[in-house]
């Protein structure tokens, strides 16, 4: 187990590296820009005096590096922000400060993260049902008329466009048979089960257009596995074909299941722009869309920022489940 | 160990009881004939099996009697292990058509309902296959997957099934079975899951153990301790035993009967003895003559190949049945239409040690068309050398030397035979010679001049002719490759119109080299998976002969063929030897090809050279252990040495 506690540590070390290099590129790529970087910080409506403050808040005079260092020790040190009158004290995951809003980035996406969360969480428990499900069987019947329809509704999933799905499903289900009410954003917190009723919905909607991806990827890698010499084993000595389905080719699609989940579920955080309009969830997606209309500089920063932590941290687990599912790759 | 585990009597009476014969007894002939007290384990009558427009077995019919040992032996695309398959039906529900009658352990496998089958496998017929690593589930504990089985067929719990695997795979000789039970696949060794495997078709007593090439991935020493064990298990639980193999003496070590198998039918069945002592049928003598052997000489062992050079002809043979061109006649000893039927070592000059080798030859124009530069070499010059050669791999704790202080010498036209196991190092070795890969320490010389990288004077025959060959270019393309490198075809500057003549020049060159290993020119715009293994090797010789080299390292060349064709690429390698005068480094795990080919031998065992010597003296008197040990593990044709020899690895090994 040793050899397992040494691949964890340095599957950590590794996310570690990234996610700084990652602060990097999205630093430059948005405060290194051609053009007044203060003044687009600041806003159309700012006055001089303003857009001076905040280019010496985002210490625009200094080297590039320096200004980095600045903005990664806000990250995690915290900084103290004047607005001239007042000074604020932003602790220590700062992501900084909309000039716009007046409002702290991190306090912001600590409103929105939770409904974000929620969305794809739950979302995603259903998506891997589904999908999984959906291509165990199919891999199961393949060749038979059930499969073929199998195929073709997850088919149909993947062409329908999250807002088509959605829209149906209120409509039929808010709507005409008024089994629910229209989905509004409750914290968990507050009501758990209102939260869970009220994300019904979006989930199944999120999870629909994804599942289609799973369910093709368990099909396909399961009918590989099946193909392999250790099944041809297992059937050679009159192993049932159910524990042979359930016991070994989906042990054999398990790694490759992980590792789309682990995307997915990264880019749905702050992707699931289309569900969260559409439902009215106040999430990170919807959010970063009217920063980004409004040119909400250290907003967009922090937002992706957030975003990529979450793409890395989600791969950075499938990682370490992927050899916990298969300790060959502790070896490698 | 397991105070619990049923003693070998206890199988052993349990295996011949008539508990078979209630089992189902449909109303046809053969399988109601199973039914009266001495039916066969097995009976086979007509059976074919079509793959497609692909009939893999035709007509073929044997019997197998309780406690008996058939081996189906036959050369690659033979059908033998589509026979296998079909005994347990696993051609059921792949689309492969099934006809014929086969009954095993009295049930009509072609009628039997799935749960009968099921029952069947593993329960009263379980199969032993070839690649151990890739036939256990990767996933999962070695133990867990024998609980698994067991518990298909005896509705133990659990914790019973466990305790059995361990039982098992404690019979079958794995150390401290209750802590590697738990050990998942890839941790086991070559020859430990092999075990595992037949532990697992131990596992529910079956009366029946169906081996497919059970050996072939392994080496000698670790095919020796396994056959070892199949005999002893046999020998104390009197289970059936069809071994299906490519190697003769694996089934001469291994069964009573032998049943020599070719395109699909049956050419000669009768007691081991017999078929391997006086050979009734050609092919069955021309397989026999082609297994190189260990106790024949190669000065004697040369004059008894000849080249066998047509492309369809030569090797044909080995792939009969399965390419398009499908049926192909079998060949007579060689003896190729218009090239080489030159006997391969009248006079030989590379005979005895040999190295004084070809002299005579330089002068015959080979296709090299430079044997002036060929000529240049004295006779008997030392081509390649390598002083002190040593290679490591791996960082920290993991390093670890994979070739260690090992020096040798080939001289012109001398043949030396690098033998060892997986993982002696003979492969880093020869790479090393050729200069693929950089020694960490000590020097490889070509001719007196210390080299480093790759030289023209020194090529490579690889092992796998299929991946050595670029799928997506033509041979021709493939073997020109090392003209252009050597700047053949590229236009001096400002004189672009002669690049079209120096085309033509390379593709003439290239035919001739075709030609030269016995294909045709006409070739040149073929692609590999157009030809078969054997016709592949001998585009990679083409190729290595393609530079004008005056040594060729051979990485195991033959050693992924049927042993006709094998034989006559081994002629053609001594053939150009003689004629162009090349310094030859043949690397091989096969001790006896080995033998009919070197002049000199190395055995190598974890990096060092255990033993270097003339051949005759290495085989005929070897003084290392190892060599010994390795020397006694090699399968014999005659049952009667094959029993000796088992005696004398009992002794040799102290397990």
């Amino acid at each position: 187990m040793s050899g397992f506690g040494g691949f964890v540590l340095r599957r950590a070390l590794g996310t570690a590296v990234t996610l700084l290099a990652i602060s990097v590129i999205i630093y430059v790529v948005f405060y290194a820009t051609p053009g007044n970087v203060a003044q687009i910080t600041c806003g159309p409506r700012c006055s001089p005096v303003q857009v001076r403050q905040v280019a010496e808040q985002l210490h625009l005079g200094d080297p590039l590096y320096v200004r980095y260092w600045h903005f990664l020790e806000g990250i995690l040190a915290g900084q103290d922000y004047s607005t001239g009158t007042s000074v604020q004290h932003c602790p220590a995951p700062c992501l900084g400060l909309s000039y716009q809003t007046d409002q702290q980035v991190t306090r912001l996406i600590l409103t929105k993260l939770p409904v974000s969360l929620s969305l794809v969480f739950g979302a995603m428990v259903v998506w891997l049902v589904l999908g999984v499900g959906t291509g165990v069987l199919s891999a199961w019947r393949r060749g038979r008329l059930s499969e073929r329809v199998l195929t073709g509704v997850t088919l149909a999933g993947t062409a329908t466009p999250v807002f088509v799905i959605g829209l149906i499903l209120m409509i039929v289900v808010c709507g005409q048979l008024e089994l629910l009410p229209f989905p509004q954003y409750v914290n968990f917190s507050d009501d758990p089960e209102q939260w869970a009723w009220n994300l019904l919905l979006p989930w199944l909607s999120l999870a629909l257009v994804e599942a289609a991806a799973f369910a093709r990827l368990t099909r396909s890698s399961m009918l590989e596995t099946l193909a392999e010499d250790h099944i041809r084993t297992f059937r050679a000595y009159g192993v049932g074909e159910r524990s042979i389905i359930g016991r070994h080719a989906v042990r054999g699609a398990l790694a490759s299941i992980i590792a789309l989940n682990a995307n997915t579920f990264g880019s749905a955080v702050g992707g699931a722009v289309l569900t969260e309009t559409l439902f009215g969830l106040p999430g990170i997606g919807q959010e970063l869309v009217h920063a980004v209309n409004v040119v909400d500089l250290p907003v967009v920063v922090g937002m992706v920022l957030v975003i990529g932590f979450f793409v890395v941290i989600a791969n950075a687990v499938a990682d370490v489940l992927y050899a916990v599912a298969d300790r060959r790759v502790v070896l490698a | 160990m397991s105070d619990s585990s049923p003693t070998p009597s206890t199988i052993a009476s349990a295996a011949p009881s008539p508990a078979s014969a209630p089992a189902s007894s449909p109303a046809s002939g053969p399988a109601s004939s199973q039914a009266s007290p001495a039916a066969p384990l097995v009976e086979v009558s007509d059976l074919v099996v079509d793959f497609g427009d692909l009939r893999a077995v035709d007509g073929l019919s044997f019997r197998l009697e309780k406690g008996a040992a058939l081996g189906l032996v036959g050369e690659s695309g033979s059908g033998k292990s589509t026979v296998a398959s079909a005994l347990l039906a696993l051609h059921r529900g792949t689309g492969a058509r099934v006809g014929g009658t086969v009954g095993v352990a009295g049930i009509d496998v072609q009628r039997a309902s799935d749960d009968e089958l099921r029952r069947l496998r593993g329960g009263k017929a379980a199969m032993v296959f070839q690649d151990p690593l890739s036939s256990l589930d990767p996933y999962y504990a070695v133990g867990d997957q024998i609980a698994e089985v067991y518990r298909v067929h005896t509705k133990a719990s659990r914790r019973a099934a466990r305790a059995r695997a361990v039982r098992v795979l404690d019979r079958v000789g794995i150390p401290d079975a209750a802590r590697r039970s738990r050990s998942r696949p890839h941790e086991f060794s070559g020859g430990m899951r092999q075990r595992a495997l037949i532990a697992m078709a131990l596992a529910c007593e079956p009366e029946l153990l169906i081996a497919d090439e059970p050996t072939t991935a392994l080496d000698v020493t670790v095919q020796a301790q396994i056959l070892d064990l199949l005999h002893t298990l046999r020998q104390e639980t009197g289970t059936g035993l069809l071994l299906v193999t490519h190697d003769v003496g694996v089934a001469a070590e291994s069964v009573d009967e032998i049943l020599v198998m070719r395109h699909g039918r049956a050419v000669e069945h009768g007691p081991v003895a017999a078929v391997l002592g006086a050979p009734r049928e050609p092919y069955t003598r021309e397989l026999l003559g082609a297994v190189p052997r260990l106790d024949t000489p190669r000065a004697v062992k040369r004059t008894r190949y000849e080249i066998g050079a047509g492309p369809d002809a030569g090797d044909g043979s080995g792939d009969g049945g399965i390419g398009p061109g499908g049926g192909a006649r079998p060949v007579a000893n060689g003896a190729g239409p218009d090239r080489g039927a030159r006997p391969a070592g009248d006079d030989g000059p590379a005979g005895g040690t040999g190295s004084l080798a070809g002299t005579d030859r330089v002068g015959e124009r080979g296709p090299a068309g430079e044997t002036g530069q060929v000529g240049g070499v004295r006779s008997g010059d030392v081509v390649l050398e390598a002083v002190g050669l040593r290679r490591e791999f791996g960082r920290g704790k993991q390093r670890f030397a994979a070739v260690d202080d090992v020096s040798l010498s080939v001289r012109r036209g001398e043949t030396l035979g690098i033998v060892g196991e997986s993982g002696s190092g003979k492969t880093t070795l020869g790479r090393m010679l050729v200069g693929l890969l950089e020694p960490t320490s000590g020097v490889v010389r070509h001719e007196g001049r210390e080299q480093s990288g790759v030289r023209p004077s020194v090529q490579m025959v690889f092992q796998d002719p299929v991946s050595s060959l670029n799928p997506r270019r033509s041979v021709g393309e493939s073997i020109a490759d090392p003209l252009r490198a050597r700047g053949m075809g590229v236009p001096p500057l400002g004189r672009s119109r002669e690049w079209g003549r120096d085309e033509g020049h390379i593709r003439g060159r290239v035919r001739e080299l075709l030609e030269r290993v016995g294909l045709e020119g006409a070739h040149y715009d073929r692609y590999p998976h157009e030809f078969s293994g054997g016709q592949r090797q001998r585009v990679g010789i083409a190729r290595a002969l393609a530079a004008e080299p005056h040594a060729i390292v051979c990485d195991e060349p033959v050693s992924a063929l049927d042993v006709t064709t094998q034989a006559q690429v081994v002629a053609l390698l001594g053939e150009l030897q003689r004629e162009l005068g090349l310094a030859l480094v043949f690397v091989a795990h096969d001790l006896a090809v080995v033998r009919q080919v070197s002049d000199r031998v190395a055995v190598m065992r974890r990096g060092r050279l255990v033993e270097y010597g003339p051949a005759d003296e290495v085989y005929e008197s070897p003084r290392d252990p190892y060599t010994r040990q390795l020397l006694a593990a090699v399968p014999a044709l005659d049952p009667e040495i094959a029993a000796r020899r088992r005696a004398e690895r009992k002794k040799l090994s102290p397990a």
